[in-house]
């Protein structure tokens, strides 16, 4: 079995893009399926279905979306092994930018809308630092400079990765995905993370409300960049 | 497929390979090969697929896009670098979008966009000063790119396409809506035994091509070569666009025209 995670931040265009390369995985004689991870609601499984493949939703709701994706990837695997699929992709929630639901041996991809302007390769973090591949989209909206200079972003980043220039409307670039996803090692054995979650756990992890430090014990950092542990 | 393009090979050529139109029927051409220095135009009701085959081009299409079309230069299929990698690209493209949306100052940016394509950042000066031969408001260095007028969006990417983005090929969808001197434009964009392909529904810029592709339903119908009876009346489109072009300036001015 091969594994996909695609992240990216909300509306980058993470289920456009996979759409393309799923249709382009069937043509080549696969069986992908897919499971979307999202915190409250998602109509991506809807999207997906479209396209007759085994698709299946995760829920995270009081959970880090990201921690839950991780907390669950083996119960995935089983899945689609039980749905005959020679592939698993896992689409995130890509709301928390501190964590990167990327196993080691899964193709990690990060989707990356080059709208949100040349900064946001830098905002990123490790969902970008951590990947395999970029997959840049929405460049049918940008001129081609503004594309040239986001690129130059993307490397600086993460200097390794394979960049792919797709559009989730057109499909443009899915070609090259699949092909990468095709040619991809199997996973097997154990699997460990590329980049550790955030640090410890708070107050607020355990459902305080108030706000303000008086309220609150853990593992904090201050706004000027201090961090210390506060509690028994 | 053992050989392919690479840059090392300066483009004599590229063909285009006809795929298919909207409704999955054959290129009604189905091959065309273009040389350095020649103008093409690309012609058709909106709609028609024009964008489209310009897309193809830029993206070295291999069969692996709606039309089906291949792009082959010097008769060969593009190393797959060439598809990608900015200081390798053979293409430069001025597409429809008419604003910047990028965050920063418009010297930075070229600066920038020079270093993504292993050029001089001090170009970022002359692509400003090129641009403002375009258009009547002057473009500054320190302006926000996201307060540019459409005018002067489009006259900066045309600079920085003459000036850093230097490809020997040059894809242009519609540069004559723009507000800006189109056929200053096309010929500054066109440059020194370029390969150019234009879009465009003028028909000055239409004439300025040695041929012109017509697109109907996604499919490239048909190639007409322009003849002897165009170029003569290329020369009074010319004169009459000059006249326009002097009543706007008159009427730009604040003068009555005479
Ligand atoms: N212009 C343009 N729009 C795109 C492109 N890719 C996606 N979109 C649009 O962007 C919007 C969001 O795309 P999605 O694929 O739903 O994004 P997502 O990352 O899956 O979003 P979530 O699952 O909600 O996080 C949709 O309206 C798409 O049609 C692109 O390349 N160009
Ligand atoms: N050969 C083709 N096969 C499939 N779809 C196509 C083909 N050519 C064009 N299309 C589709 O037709 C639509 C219109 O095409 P396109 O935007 O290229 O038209 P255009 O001539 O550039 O129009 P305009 O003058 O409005 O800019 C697009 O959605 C495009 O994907
Ligand atoms: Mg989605
Ligand atoms: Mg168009
Ligand atoms: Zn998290
Ligand atoms: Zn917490």
């Amino acid at each position: 079995m091969k594994m996909v995670v695609a992240a990216g931040t909300p509306g980058s265009g993470k289920t456009s893009v996979l759409m393309h390369a799923v249709r382009d995985l069937i043509r080549a004689g696969h069986h992908p399926a897919l499971v979307k991870i999202d915190c409250m609601w998602t109509e991506d499984d809807a999207r997906f279905k479209r396209l007759d493949v085994p698709v299946a939703v995760g829920l995270s709701r009081d959970m880090c979306p990201d921690h839950y994706a991780i907390y669950n990837f083996q119960e995935m695997m089983d899945w689609a092994a039980g749905e005959e699929a020679d592939i698993l992709l896992n689409e995130t929630a890509g709301l928390c930018l501190r964590c990167a639901p990327y196993p080691d041996k899964a193709l990690a991809i990060c989707v990356i809308d080059v709208t949100t302007g040349p900064n946001s390769p830098l905002k990123v973090g490790p969902l970008l630092t951590t990947a395999d591949a970029a997959v840049m989209t929405k460049g049918d909206l940008v001129s081609q400079a503004e594309r040239e200079v986001f690129r130059e972003r993307i490397i600086e980043a993460n200097p390794g990765c394979r960049i792919i220039e797709a559009n989730g409307l057109s499909g443009k670039g899915s070609a090259e995905l699949a092909e990468l996803i095709r040619t991809w090692p199997d996973v097997e054995g154990e699997m460990v993370l590329r980049h550790n979650p955030p640090l410890a756990i708070c107050t607020l992890c355990t459902g305080e409300l108030r706000v303000s430090k008086e309220h609150h014990r853990g593992v904090l950092r201050h706004l000027d960049g201090f961090m210390e542990y506060v509690g028994e | 497929m053992s050989q392919t393009a690479s840059q090392s090979i300066r483009p004599l050529t590229l063909t285009i390979q006809g795929g298919v139109d909207k409704d999955g029927h054959p290129d009604g051409v189905p091959s065309m090969e273009i040389a350095r220095g020649e103008i093409i135009g690309i012609v058709g009701p909106t709609g028609s697929g024009k964008s489209t085959l310009i897309a193809d081009i830029e993206q070295f299409a291999w069969g692996d896009t709606p039309s089906g079309r291949r792009i082959l230069i010097n008769g060969l299929p593009p190393a797959p670098e060439l598809r990608s990698d900015p200081r390798k690209k053979l293409v430069a493209q001025l597409s429809q979008n008419m604003h910047f949306l990028a965050d920063m100052s418009v010297g930075e940016f070229l600066r920038m966009h020079a270093k993504s394509r292993g050029k001089d950042p001090a170009l970022a000066e002359r692509v400003i000063s090129l641009a403002n031969t375009l258009t009547g408001e002057p473009v500054n260095p320190s302006f926000q790119l996201t307060i540019l007028s459409g005018g002067q969006s489009r006259a900066l990417m045309a600079a920085d396409i003459a000036v850093i983005s230097d490809s020997p090929i040059v894809l242009i969808d519609e540069i004559e809506n723009a507000g800006i001197k189109k056929q200053e434009a096309l010929r500054l964009l066109a440059g020194e035994g370029k390969i150019v392909v234009v879009v465009t529904h003028d028909p000055m810029l239409a004439l300025m091509a040695s041929r012109r592709i017509v697109m109907k339903n996604g499919g490239m119908v048909k190639v007409i070569s322009t003849n002897e009876e165009e170029q003569k009346i290329f020369k009074d489109i010319e004169k009459v666009d000059g006249w326009l072009a002097s009543l706007r300036e008159t009427i730009r001015q604040g003068e009555a025209v005479s």
